[in-house]
């Protein structure tokens, strides 16, 4: 009997992206696409809440075998900035908003109760002491079991994100007709 | 008859979705048919790992608690 301990998040994530997004066997493709159910997720807040529960039913439904994607638009598109970047934007209001609005997964505010970044420093400690994995740990979970991340090219391009600006692993911007094409053809949409 | 256990899941002290997530990574490995064990603490484990199992087939055979850890042993599908 083989004991898994609670390994690092490396780890975790190197078994992840190895077990759970295998290759399909060629010809299974379309009869296991027909079967598998999928959610698609609207990341529009960009919160530091709500990017937890976009990130918590993500990486769950892959975890119960869906086919999952989240498109990532307006105040949604900056947690795919990497954290280390400050400033972002070619003109000076692009500037002034990414100095407004820190970018980066690690630096988002919460809707209520931010009192200039305690509310998000104290809710991370609550989280830690609780056993509960950060939106950034739990994104690239979610990024690992095959859950697809679609920027929105608009935002994008309005709010002055360069490709260099954002996290690996990304899917190629789209637009609204994308993910209005897998509603119509009845996959389920949540707007967070 | 007892049940051969193929792999253990420590998902103790985690809150959800870990211990879910961890389970569906490791149950990837078995093939259909062998048993992964569950260790959690998170009380909305229980309820949790019905559902789950609804969803993906893998069907839930045995689930006790002791103290405040619950054991879930699952058969892959």
């Amino acid at each position: 009997m083989t004991v898994m301990t609670r390994d690092a998040p490396e780890a975790l994530l190197r078994e992840a992206s190895e077990t759970i997004n295998p290759s399909p066997a060629p010809g299974a493709q379309s009869e296991a696409k027909a079967k598998t159910k999928s959610l698609v997720i609207i990341a529009e807040s960009g919160d530091l809440e709500k990017t937890w529960a976009t990130t918590i039913l993500a990486s769950t439904a892959a975890a119960s075998g869906m086919e999952v994607s989240i498109f990532f638009t307006f105040w949604g598109f900056f947690p795919l900035v990497r954290p280390e970047k400050r400033i972002t934007g070619q003109v000076w209001m692009q500037k002034m908003l990414s100095l407004m609005n820190r970018p980066g997964i690690d630096h988002l505010k919460l809707s209520r109760l931010n009192f200039m970044g305690l509310g998000p420093w104290m809710m991370k400690r609550l989280a830690r002491k609780h056993g509960v994995a950060s939106p950034g740990e739990l994104l690239a979970m979610a990024q690992a079991m095959g859950v697809k991340l679609l920027p929105c090219q608009m935002s994008m391009d309005m709010l002055g994100f360069t490709p260099e600006d954002l996290i690996d692993g990304l899917e190629e911007p789209v637009g609204a007709a994308t993910v209005l094409e897998m509603i119509a053809s009845g996959t389920p949409a949540l707007f967070i | 008859m007892t049940i051969q256990i193929a792999v253990t899941v420590d998902a103790r002290n985690l809150s959800c979705p870990m211990p879910i997530v961890k389970t569906a990574i490791a149950i990837k490995r078995l093939a259909s048919g062998q048993v992964l064990e569950v260790l959690a603490t998170d009380p909305g484990s229980a309820k949790d790992f019905a559902a789950w199992s609804k969803t993906t087939g893998n069907e839930v055979i045995e689930s006790d608690v002791q103290g405040r850890v619950f054991r879930f042993v699952l058969r892959k599908k």
